[in-house]
């Protein structure tokens, strides 16, 4: 299996802020799969997966919510579990599937 | 159940397909693994094309690998391309070369929805040319210097490795890096003409070692469309899913419409429907029993207790089926050499053979071929460049 060449490049852990505004980044397809879903970034050309329905309902919520902590809240996530998806969402973003957003940029509720 | 165990059961809709959108070319590579050269009077109209694009879309299929034949030379090539990524679809694209100048390459600089390959089984012109036809060489790399000129950077220089070219892979990724590609080996498969070729042209069991440690050494500065899996026995899996993906993540449609498992299986064991009848692509995607049974976990037949099954998984379906050997054994390359025994065991004579012929007949005729396309050495696999990189 293959890893995002860009972690190589990345000196350091991926970083993450939880409290800040995120979103799928425009250029990302994202296809529901019987075991989470596929993500397709079109300028990177790079695929992920999400692995399972929860983390694949955080991602796609994720405009919707002032904050990355607030999505995980919504779908469910308790705090014990909270760090695997911060993970997960550290991952995606070092790999440009998600992007920080403006405050208000993209709010939908 | 591990990610890849969840590929091997087939996915909602292919990752990416691979589309032959025309069987002319302007080459004749004796390699070629869609024998192709003449135009089949039945290609898919640009609207049925159109149509095409319109369920890869509504499936969400990420891109389409567009190859033939030499796709260029369609006349709706263009249009087909702006169709695709207008509708969401990516294109990947491989050519000869021999539509690239100058205008086609600031198009293609223009656009991030849109990638090319250019085939080039050597890195001189007598290596190259002695597989892909007299001038190959010089129109692909005009094709290239066009391509750098334009600005663009990272587009695929694309070799199918054979024992005559693994002496020069320094060559190929140095040639790469002057033009601002990135370098694309692949296996050379014994489909369509090169079940004839195959014999002659495929890698010793030294050469395979060679290029395992080159690719090794380089990880992903080397694209490999996940075609060396079979070698993963000789130290660990390189880069890429490291399974077949045929009619589980990927399947090919030919210039008439007909789905086949994969780019290197054209044969009507492997035929799965045809996007001109009811229900189109999606219908056969879901619904061909061909698919359920390559989507059924499989046994291993006589590989099972070999130690390295789970890293080469039997190796490449096609490979095995086009010379000759039972598709539950080794792959004829397989590293132990368990290949190499059931070839020499096997008869020869009851290959079976690979179809439809679109070759440019031996003898010209009075009307001549089609000007057409390239005969591409290879197809990518449909998974390069795969990032696991899932959270979960």
């Amino acid at each position: 299996m293959s890893t995002d060449p860009g972690a190589s490049r990345d000196p350091g852990p991926p970083r993450f802020d939880l409290d800040r505004a995120w979103c799928v980044d425009e250029r990302v397809a994202v296809r529901p799969e019987p075991f989470g879903a596929l993500l397709y970034h079109f300028g990177t050309r790079r695929l992920s997966f999400l692995k399972n329905a929860r983390v694949l309902s955080v991602v796609r919520s994720l405009a919707d919510h002032p904050s990355a902590r607030s999505a995980c809240a919504a779908a469910g996530v308790g705090a014990a579990a909270l760090p695997a998806y911060e993970r997960a969402l550290a991952t995606l973003a070092q790999s440009r599937m998600i992007r920080e957003r403006a405050g208000r940029e993209g709010t939908g509720s | 159940m591990s990610l890849v165990e969840q590929f091997e059961r087939g996915l909602a809709a292919p990752i990416c397909l691979t589309w032959e959108l025309t069987y002319a070319c302007n080459l004749s590579c004796v390699h070629c693994l869609s024998s192709s050269g003449r135009r089949d009077p039945r290609e898919l109209t640009t609207a049925e094309c159109r149509a095409v694009i319109d369920t890869l879309q509504r499936m969400q299929v990420f891109y389409v690998n567009i190859g033939g034949g030499e796709p260029t030379v369609r006349p709706d090539f263009w249009e087909l391309v702006d169709y695709a990524t207008a509708h969401q679809v990516g294109v990947k694209f491989s050519t000869n070369g021999i539509k690239i100048d100058a205008e086609a390459a600031r198009r293609l600089a223009a656009s991030d929805y849109v990638d090319v390959q250019i085939s080039l089984d050597g890195a001189t012109a007598g290596v190259n040319d002695a597989v892909r036809g007299a001038g190959s060489h010089a129109t692909a790399i005009r094709a290239l210097g066009h391509l750098r000129a334009a600005g663009l950077t990272g587009f695929k220089v694309s070799v199918v490795m054979t024992r005559h070219n693994i002496g020069q892979l320094d060559e190929f990724k140095a040639l790469a890096d002057a033009y601002g590609a990135q370098l694309r080996l692949t296996r050379l498969r014994p489909s369509g003409r090169g079940a004839d070729t195959w014999p002659e042209l495929h890698p010793t069991a030294d050469q395979q070692r060679q290029l395992y440690d080159w690719l090794a050494a380089r990880g992903e500065q080397v694209l490999t469309g996940d075609s060396f899996f079979h070698l993963a026995p000789y130290g660990g899996p390189l880069p890429g899913l490291n399974l077949c993906g045929a009619g589980r993540v990927v399947c090919l449609i030919d210039p008439v419409g007909d789905v086949y498992a994969c780019p290197f299986a054209i044969h009507e064991e492997f035929w799965a429907g045809n996007v001109r009848r009811p229900g189109g692509f999606e219908t056969v995607w879901r619904d061909s029993e061909l698919f359920a049974e390559l989507r059924r976990p499989t046994s291993g037949g006589a590989c099972r207790s070999c130690g390295f099954y789970d890293s080469c998984r039997g190796g490449c379906m096609a490979a095995k089926f086009f010379t000759g050997l039972p598709l539950d054994g080794p792959d004829p390359e397989c590293v132990r050499g368990f290949g190499a025994e059931a070839l020499a065991a096997a008869d020869r004579t009851a290959r079976p053979r690979p179809a439809p012929d679109h070759s440019h007949r031996p003898v010209p005729v009075a009307i001549g071929p089609r000007p057409g396309g390239p005969g591409r050495a290879c197809d990518e696999h449909p998974l390069a460049g795969l990032a696991v990189a899932g959270p979960g």
